[in-house]
């Protein structure tokens, strides 16, 4: 993605309003050996226009989160606590009927799966048609055909596939049906999960690309998932890294790679491959502990290089370590005058 | 979809026509494969009850010649096979001189009447109650009770058969007790022959709707379980469709397509399954017949019965499989 499409950081989300704000988000799933604390008290704001990124390794709760954010968590999973803010009310304190109505026209998915994403014994068209129709309506078979095969327009799909049924369609094809549902009701957020991950790398490339312009050319906010650092880089504007249901830092791309702050994420970033430089894989091994039983304090404790007594005890807070940058980590300490310090500086330079 | 192409129609054709070449010549074979002969455990069984049957041999040769039993095998087999064509399976050696075909033609009706129009309440009230056991948003006093009627499931279906006869028709007479329709009443397009024949068929039909919609309800809710764990269920709650909506259209109408293969196998074996709730109503359907048949040694009705079921099974699966691309767009004719 070239850095023209892409704005810069600054300029995205200084002084817009706030879309999406999440607060404490809790959610668990039930096992016959206790709870998995697969999100485990989450904040974040997603403000107008952004796309924000959500990475960590496979297994840290991205998934969870964003079916916590829709509303979508199943048996054995459920919500624990949590409030998700959407254009001036509280998803989680509302009626189902309040909820669905807001589902899609404010809220929509581009699923995980796109393969079977689509139901098998329903034609293209019907599938995003009846989207349209529960929200707004019945409408005339010109009037939504039209307005149908212009969605396939703004997503490169062909006319041809309108009376099509999902089987007949690529993987990559199946996957901008859904870019072309989630924009039908032009919602205000929209959270692709993982969206490219089970197309292969070309194909992944023009998807990603059809999902940034689609979006630029709406202004919708974003969530976008995936745990492939290199290419979040390219297509997001802020970045939250996630480790074992936390987020543990969320700063602008340009923060983020230049100066990491959590070590986490640094670990993440210099697992990122280089052409032209080898090396080692640093990432080595994924969540050490027991979701079920996570350790007192900081949950990277078992992984951190950078390991201190204090992180054995205490959960670091989230903070402002420079603009546009929030750590999660006792490597940052506030100093009186209100200034933030990295405490392996003190160390090495007392 | 589409139309069905011909080289497909006429491929399965064939093999449906094969299917029942090979059942019958099976059918053939078997009783001439048994030790003895028909004719001569007939006599053999006449001697037991009468103690003597005057110039038995005599008899037996007469018969022999008359049914072609003294020909060469080759002779009788191209025989019955060119028989076969023109639906001619012979006499019954019970009823002589009635034809199998005749007895076959007066049966016919009254099963296909009965069963099919049970076996399809049974399917469709199955498949309703087995979705709306899995559906979330079902009433949970519905979802306690349904299981609760099931146990009716595991009754054999006789003891269902006498169950309802002894509380419907003994005690409280509601029903009549036996038969097909009152024998007053005369065949025909008439209220009173109509009625009677829905009064009569009343109790046998309950009987095996009791004692198998478990079955389909059973099957179709953990379809329904299978589906609500499928990627496009979650995409389905998450565009905000209407409950009920997502239900049929999305859940109900992919459940409901292994449950369809199961319906068109369950007809092949319909007859077969309920030969003694017939006999016990003493139903004038084919499963009385078939009973009759096998307690008379009647090898010839047995054959003509036997034969008219592989017909119906194999016709039933010609159905499905012509029909099941139009309910499956997964599925193609020709299978490409
Ligand atoms: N149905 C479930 N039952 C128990 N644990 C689950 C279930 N679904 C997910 N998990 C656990 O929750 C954690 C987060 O999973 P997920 O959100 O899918 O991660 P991600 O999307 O980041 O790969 C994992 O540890 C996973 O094992
Ligand atoms: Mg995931």
């Amino acid at each position: 993605m070239s850095e023209a499409i892409r704005k810069s950081t600054a300029e995205t989300y200084e002084n817009k309003e706030v879309v999406l704000d999440v607060k404490d988000l809790r959610v668990y799933y039930e096992t016959p050996k206790g709870d998995v604390l697969a999100v485990d008290g989450i904040h974040f704001k997603l403000y107008e226009g952004e796309t924000l990124g959500l990475v960590g390794e496979s297994g840290c709760g991205k998934s969870t989160a964003a079916m916590g954010i829709l509303q979508l968590i199943t048996p054995p999973g459920r919500i624990v606590t949590g409030e998700v803010w959407l254009d001036g009310s509280n998803l989680l304190a509302m009626s189902e009927e309040e909820l669905r109505q807001r589902r899609w026209t404010k809220l929509a998915l581009i699923p995980q799966g796109a393969m079977n994403s689509l139901n098998p014994t329903m034609r293209i068209s019907q599938q995003i048609r009846d989207v349209i129709e529960t929200h707004e309506g019945k409408k005339r078979g010109d009037d939504i055909k039209q307005r149908i095969l212009e969605l396939f327009k703004m997503v490169g799909l062909p006319g041809r596939i309108y009376d099509m049924y999902p089987h007949e369609l690529s993987g990559g094809m199946k996957q901008r049906v859904c870019i072309a549902m989630a924009i039908a009701l032009d919602p205000m957020v929209i959270i692709a999960d993982e969206s490219t991950s089970a197309l292969d790398v070309v194909v992944q490339r023009v998807v990603a690309q059809t999902m940034l312009r689609v979006k630029e050319a709406l202004g919708v906010s974003m969530i976008m998932i995936g745990h492939d650092m290199g290419l979040m880089a390219q297509m997001v504007d802020r970045i939250a890294v996630m480790y074992a249901g936390h987020i543990v830092e969320i700063a602008g791309v340009e923060e983020l790679f230049y100066k990491p702050g959590h070590p986490y994420s640094q670990l993440l970033i210099e697992s990122v491959p280089s052409l032209t430089e080898r090396k080692p894989l640093k990432i080595t091994e994924g969540i050490t502990h027991d979701p079920r039983n996570p350790p007192p304090g900081c949950i990277f404790q078992l992984r951190c290089p950078f390991v201190m007594d204090e992180c054995r005890r205490v959960k670091p807070p989230i903070v402002e370590i420079r603009p546009h940058q929030q750590v999660a980590c006792h490597l940052f300490k506030q100093q009186e005058d209100g200034s933030i310090i990295d405490v392996r500086d003190i160390a090495t330079n007392p | 979809m589409g139309p069905i192409p011909r080289n497909y129609l006429m491929r399965r054709l064939g093999i449906f026509f094969l299917t029942i070449f090979l059942a019958a010549t099976i059918i053939w074979l078997i009783p001439r494969l048994a030790p003895g002969d028909p004719i001569t455990a007939m006599i053999d069984r006449m001697t037991r009850t009468a103690g003597y049957v005057e110039n038995s041999d005599v008899i037996i040769e007469g018969w022999k010649e008359r049914f072609g039993l003294n020909d060469p095998l080759p002779v009788q087999y191209v025989r019955y096979l060119g028989n076969l064509v023109t639906l001619d399976f012979g006499y019954s050696l019970a009823y002589f001189p009635t034809t199998v075909s005749q007895l076959i033609a007066q049966a016919l009706p009254w099963t296909l009447g009965l069963l099919l129009i049970a076996v399809t309440i049974t399917f469709l009230i199955g498949n309703f109650l087995g979705a709306i056991l899995a559906w979330t948003r079902t009433p949970r006093l519905v979802r306690y009770l349904i299981p609760l009627a099931m146990i009716f499931t595991s009754i054999p279906s006789i003891l269902a058969a006498l169950f309802l006869l002894y509380i419907f028709a003994f005690l409280l007479n509601w029903f009549p007790m036996l038969g097909s329709y009152e024998l007053g009443v005369t065949p025909g397009l008439n209220l009173e022959f109509i009625s009677s024949v829905i009064k009569h068929g009343t109790l046998p039909a309950l009987s095996i709707i009791l004692v198998s919609f478990g079955y389909w309800a059973l099957g179709m809710r953990g379809m329904m379980i299978t589906i609500e764990g499928e990627d496009y269920m979650h995409l389905a709650r998450a565009k905000g469709l209407k409950s009920f909506y997502i239900l049929y259209r999305y859940m109900v109408r992919n459940a409901i397509l292994p449950q369809i293969t199961a319906f068109a196998i369950t007809l092949g074996t319909l007859v077969s399954g309920q030969i003694l709730v017939e006999y016990i109503f003493a139903y004038k359907g084919m499963g009385t017949l078939i009973y009759d048949a096998i307690v008379n040694q009647d090898f010839a009705v047995i054959q003509g019965t036997s034969f008219i079921l592989i017909v119906m099974t194999a016709l039933a699966v010609l159905i499905i499989d012509l029909a099941y691309p139009l309910i499956d767009p997964r599925i193609s004719h020709g299978g490409k």
